[in-house]
């Protein structure tokens, strides 16, 4: 059987609204600037013409996002460009608008140095401990792909939550992700450990890719398109018109299934989450803070577009599955990560339970949900950034390497009550205590969940929280209650980059936890409208504006 | 109008920020001034800094003393806020919400920044602005030897007083939550940082692990309540007309017991009591006032305002239930309190015991009892208070609170002897002092609810004759002990800071009139509502 209506080819040029892809245009243009001057720069004036590029082309896409909101259509969601391929809509911009914000964050601890030098591999092409290596090192050589490849990541992260079909999404999923890979291993300290993060992280996302081109394909074959709009409706009719009653039900079940894997991957779900503590710990910590804020937001974005776009009629089918993999991340993470001794993995776990926690308002797949999940990622956001600051000035006794070892913080409060007050506060607000932005999250995304009638995911995710409050407060334990040992660590003095993330960090999580109203209110889906997400995410199949 | 309780609430909050902000002079520049004496030293002139670290030192004390002065200055002034507000307290309509305010703050999800006090809400608030100037005068040289020299433990003080007033007067039910969980964070690091012995790290986490887990628990209910009752606002869900009022029964009952068991937590009620005893122990006695003559209140007050008044319909569900364990608390404390050779756990667990006849008297559905419940609640705050507080005076001559390292005090220090007798007469409820008002309501109450439970109560009445006049004979009588030959007997500042509790004992045990005609009208406002429920459920 052949579909009948095949699709007329024609040659000509399909119309593209070009303000409407200004954003990603711009961060693209930005990048490939980067790359020629990474090339042809010489390398005395390269790094700060680098970090020129990235920050203001950073800051030209978050304006562009911004001015965005005004030219949204009254009345409806939002609009799609590219001959469909990406949405636009408030929901997609503020994922968009967070990620820009985050990443504009994560780049002030990628540009900061500590005497002379960065946190990234002199030249990582060089085998770790060769001459070759020695050799770089002695001359001060330091290369600059990093920002190159942070405006790629970046840019794939733009993408990701907004792409309105699978195949897009696709791209945008490998654009985020191998610039990634390769920034795991540019570690100028412990650069085995390093390349072995990268190593890991690189074969299991190529894995995960291939499942989630997999999964596409079977939903391609059960709806005929790839596209949200389109997808939602075959969904909603049971199937493309060469299927009969409903024969084809198999197929979208795997390719859910499939599709699913993929993105839970990338968000660090149970039990696809193995990856997570290696990279984190094994990743320079400036490039895992960029992993934990922004590829957290736009992950989370993705998943939450394609279960409540394309996806969202067939609720009852992915529902179940999202309860166990919720309950299992937030159980087995939070068990496991009690035993963990270093801060990064600590944090890792830790992670990996908020993940759970959101995936509750995944679940609810309700308006809310969705609200809740995207001030929960925000909040998160800037959390996660603020702790990974602080663990990038804790150092061994001898000033070299970060000292990951929690037993060896003793103290760190007594001697360095600022510093340590401020990670307390980041790990107060992990643990939801109230007047942080954690508590809000966390209230929010459990509202939605109870609404919906997910009770028992609820007191599952309760229980679990109060495990994790027990290695937060642990770690204020050692820093504020413990003496001090001689040669526990140092802490190197916060540069204006560090300073200044710690000093957002704080202001963000203390700021969205005791006067959140105007970010609930203003930017987020509001509550009084359907409580049927896709009220609120464009779903149409092709719909220029203008 | 004048928003009483929000000045009463930030007065504290900002006295706390002030304290903390103070220059720090003091440990940090003692250490800059070492570290940059060794970089010195490397280099081979280290004779600048040695000049200048002495004098960092100096700074540090000073700015110490500052900030005690502050915090007792701005504890006093709170204090006066809330005379004053008791003055202009109308007792006539005790049993309705007072000096409301309400202003939105979360606009998505309802919540308000409510607050309102009741007489028995703002007893219990004025017994805590009370107890915190007295904490700060007997805890004043506590901490000088600590490398902060204490400035930090005071700035937690004004913190928690803001919120113990906060969480009395929270009128929203997330706003009692918001000051519910936070007030832990203070205490904890009370407990951890300014505690006593080697156990304190360990006995903070256990207090705030237990805590926070009853309270995660309540959040579940807390969203309940929204979910089911559209609103936080305390004065639209409860009533025959309230938000919840069509709730049906077993969610009803979940939604209590998922408050219960916080506040049980809180109270601290047997079987969830295990932390208070290491909590208190390990806490200096300052801390220790405030955790066991404030913070535990908060859950026995929550109990009778949000249990009861919110779910009326499940209360007969738990009345037996909670009773029983409200006796098993009463002998169960009493006992393990005779058995203490630790005279702050000893404390501790009297006050386990005490709890449980709070609790029994607030479940025995009886106007008399929930109002010797609620009067319990204020006089063993200065009753518990005074007793932590003059064993603190013990510790602090001694060095330890050890029950076998003390012996005749009162050969040396007979005032210091007296005053502990009297506390400790409180703690028993000898008639004419405070407590034995509310005990003997509670008897009264109990009695005719059920015979059976007040008579069982009993016992914990006789041991606690034991208990205390044990610990007495064994401290304060008998030969001197070495360690206590050379005690002085009470300062000025140490009378300053008993006196006042003692004083308010005798006045309340000899005229209780004044607290009564505040916490009547409250209590029975709770039993009518609850009772009426109860009997149209069991008429359904």
């Amino acid at each position: 059987m052949i579909p009948q209506d095949l699709p007329v080819i024609t040659q000509e040029a399909p119309v593209l609204d070009w303000w409407l892809l200004a954003p990603l245009l711009t961060l693209f243009g930005g990048a490939m600037l980067a790359v020629l001057f990474e090339a042809f720069v010489p390398a005395a004036r390269r790094r700060l013409l680098q970090i020129g590029v990235a920050a203001l082309s950073l800051l030209a896409t978050f304006v562009l996002i911004v001015l965005q909101v005004g030219s949204l259509p009254d009345g409806q969601a939002g609009v799609t460009v590219g001959v469909g391929s990406l949405a636009v809509d408030r929901t997609v911009l503020f994922f968009q608008g967070t990620i820009a914000v985050l990443a504009l964050v994560s780049l002030l601890l990628i540009a900061e140095r500590r005497d002379g030098r960065d946190a990234f591999a002199a030249q990582a092409a060089a085998v770790p401990g060769s001459e070759e290596e020695r050799a770089h090192i002695l001359a001060g050589t330091q290369h600059t792909e990093i920002y190159p490849l942070v405006l790629f990541a970046v840019l794939g992260m733009l993408m990701f939550p907004a792409s309105n079909d699978f195949l897009t999404m696709f791209i945008a999923l490998e654009v985020m992700s191998l610039p990634l890979y390769l920034m795991c291993g540019l570690a100028r300290r412990r650069r085995l450990f390093s390349q072995e993060a990268a190593v890991k992280y690189f074969l299991l996302g190529a894995f995960s890719s291939a499942f989630f081109l997999f999964g596409a394909a079977m939903v391609y074959g059960y709806a005929g398109s790839v596209n949200f709009g389109e997808v939602r409706a075959a969904v909603e009719n049971g199937g493309a018109a060469i299927f009969q009653d409903g024969d084809g039900r198999a197929l979208l079940l795997m390719g859910i299934g499939l599709v699913a894997v993929g993105l839970l991957f990338k968000v660090g779900a149970v039990p696809f989450h193995n990856w997570k503590p290696d990279v984190y710990q094994g990743a320079p910590t400036p490039v895992t803070a960029l992993m934990a804020s922004c590829t957290l937001v736009a992950a989370f974005g993705a998943l939450l577009r394609v279960f409540f776009v394309p996806f969202g009629g067939s609720a009852g089918d992915w529902e179940p599955a999202l309860w166990i993999v919720a309950v299992l991340t937030m159980v087995v993470a939070a068990i496991v990560a009690v035993s963990q001794r270093d801060i990064k993995r600590l944090l890792a776990y830790s992670s990996v339970v908020h993940a759970g926690f959101i995936l509750t308002a995944v679940v609810a797949g309700s308006t809310d949900g969705l609200a809740g999940a995207m001030f929960y990622l925000a909040a998160y956001g800037f959390t996660t950034l603020g702790a990974f600051a602080v663990v990038t000035l804790v150092r061994t006794a001898d000033g070299g390497q970060e000292q990951g070892d929690l037993d060896r913080w003793a103290g760190l409060g007594r001697r360095h009550p600022l510093l340590a007050g401020a990670l307390a506060l980041f790990l107060l607000a992990f643990a939801g205590i109230p007047l942080t932005s954690g508590f809000i999250g966390k209230f929010a995304v459990f509202q939605a969940a109870v609404a919906a009638g997910a009770t028992p995911l609820v007191v599952v995710g309760v229980l679990s929280s109060a495990v994790t409050a027990f290695f937060y407060v642990r770690i204020i334990v050692v820093m504020f209650f413990r003496d001090p040992e001689a040669d526990g660590h140092t802490v190197v003095r916060a540069g204006a980059a560090t300073g200044g993330v710690i000093a957002i960090g704080v202001a963000a999580t203390l700021l969205l936890g005791v006067y959140p109203g105007p970010v609930l209110d203003n930017l987020l889906p509001s509550p009084d409208g359907s409580q049927e997400p896709v009220s609120v995410m464009v779903d149409q199949a092709s719909t220029e504006a203008g | 109008m004048i928003p009483w309780l929000t000045i009463a609430i930030a007065l504290p909050a900002v006295g706390a920020l002030l304290v903390w902000a103070l220059p720090r002079t003091g440990a940090g520049g003692r250490e800059q001034a070492a570290a940059s004496a060794a970089a010195q030293a490397r280099s081979g002139g280290g004779t600048a800094t040695a000049v200048r670290a002495p004098a960092a030192a100096a700074t540090g004390a000073a700015s110490a003393e500052n900030a005690k002065r502050i915090t007792l200055g701005v504890s006093l002034a709170t204090l006066a806020v809330l005379v004053v507000m008791t003055l202009r307290f109308d007792p006539s309509n005790a049993g309705s919400l007072q000096f409301v305010e309400e202003y939105p703050w979360i606009p998505r999800f309802g919540v308000h920044f409510a607050v309102g006090v009741d007489g028995i809400a703002l007893a219990l608030i004025l017994m805590s602005a009370i107890l915190v100037p007295l904490v700060v005068l007997a805890a004043w040289r506590e901490h000088d030897h600590r490398e902060d020299g204490g400035r930090g433990y005071f700035a937690l003080i004004l913190a928690l007083e803001a919120m113990m007033i906060g969480v009395f007067a929270a009128t929203d039910v997330f706003l009692f939550y918001v000051f519910f969980e936070a007030m832990l964070i203070p205490v904890y690091f009370m407990i951890g940082r300014y505690g006593r012995g080697d156990e304190r790290a360990k006995a903070a986490v256990k207090f705030l692990l237990y805590s926070l887990a009853g309270g995660l628990i309540m959040l579940v209910a807390v969203i309940g309540v929204f979910v089911h009752g559209g609103t936080f606002l305390w004065a639209d869900l409860v009533g025959e007309n309230g938000a919840l009022a069509g709730l049906d029964p077993s969610t009803a009952r979940w939604l209590f017991l998922g408050f219960f068991i916080a506040f049980a937590i809180k109270a601290p009620m047997w079987p969830v009591h295990t932390w208070l005893p290491q909590a208190a122990g390990s806490s200096s006695p300052g801390t220790a006032v405030l955790l066991v003559g404030v913070l535990d209140k908060v859950g026995t007050y929550g109990m009778l305002r949000f249990c009861m008044e919110l779910f009326p319909s499940a209360v007969s569900w738990f009345v037996w239930p909670v009773v029983a364990l409200s006796l098993v608390s009463i002998v169960y404390g009493a006992i393990l309190a005779i058995g203490q050779t630790d005279m702050m756990r000893l404390v501790a667990y009297t006050s386990v015991s005490h709890f449980g006849f709070i609790t029994l008297g607030i479940f025995a559905l009886t106007p008399q009892a929930q109002t010797g419940a609620a009067l319990y609640m204020v006089n063993h705050g200065f009753a518990t208070g005074a007793l932590f507080l003059i064993v603190g005076l013990l510790v602090a001559r001694r060095g330890s609170s050890l029950i076998k390292d003390f012996s005749g005090v009162q050969n040396v220090a007979p005032r210091l002897a007296g005053v502990f007798l009297v506390a400790g007469l409180a703690g028993l409820a000898l008639p004419g002092l405070a407590p034995f008002v509310s005990e003997f309501l509670v008897f009264v109450g109990v009695y005719a609810f059920s015979p059976a439970p007040a008579l069982i109560a009993v016992i914990g009445v006789v041991l606690a004759a034991l208990y205390i006049l044990w610990m007495y004979q064994r401290t304060m009588t008998g030969p001197t002990a070495d360690g206590v030959a050379g005690f002085k007997d009470l300062s000025a500042r140490e009378a300053w800071a008993v006196g006042p509790l003692l004083a308010l004992i005798l006045a309340f045990g000899l005229y209780p009139q004044p607290l009564l005609d505040a916490i009547e009208p409250a209590a029975e406002r709770t039993v009518v509502s609850t009772v009426g429920s109860a009997e149209e459920g069991g008429a359904e």
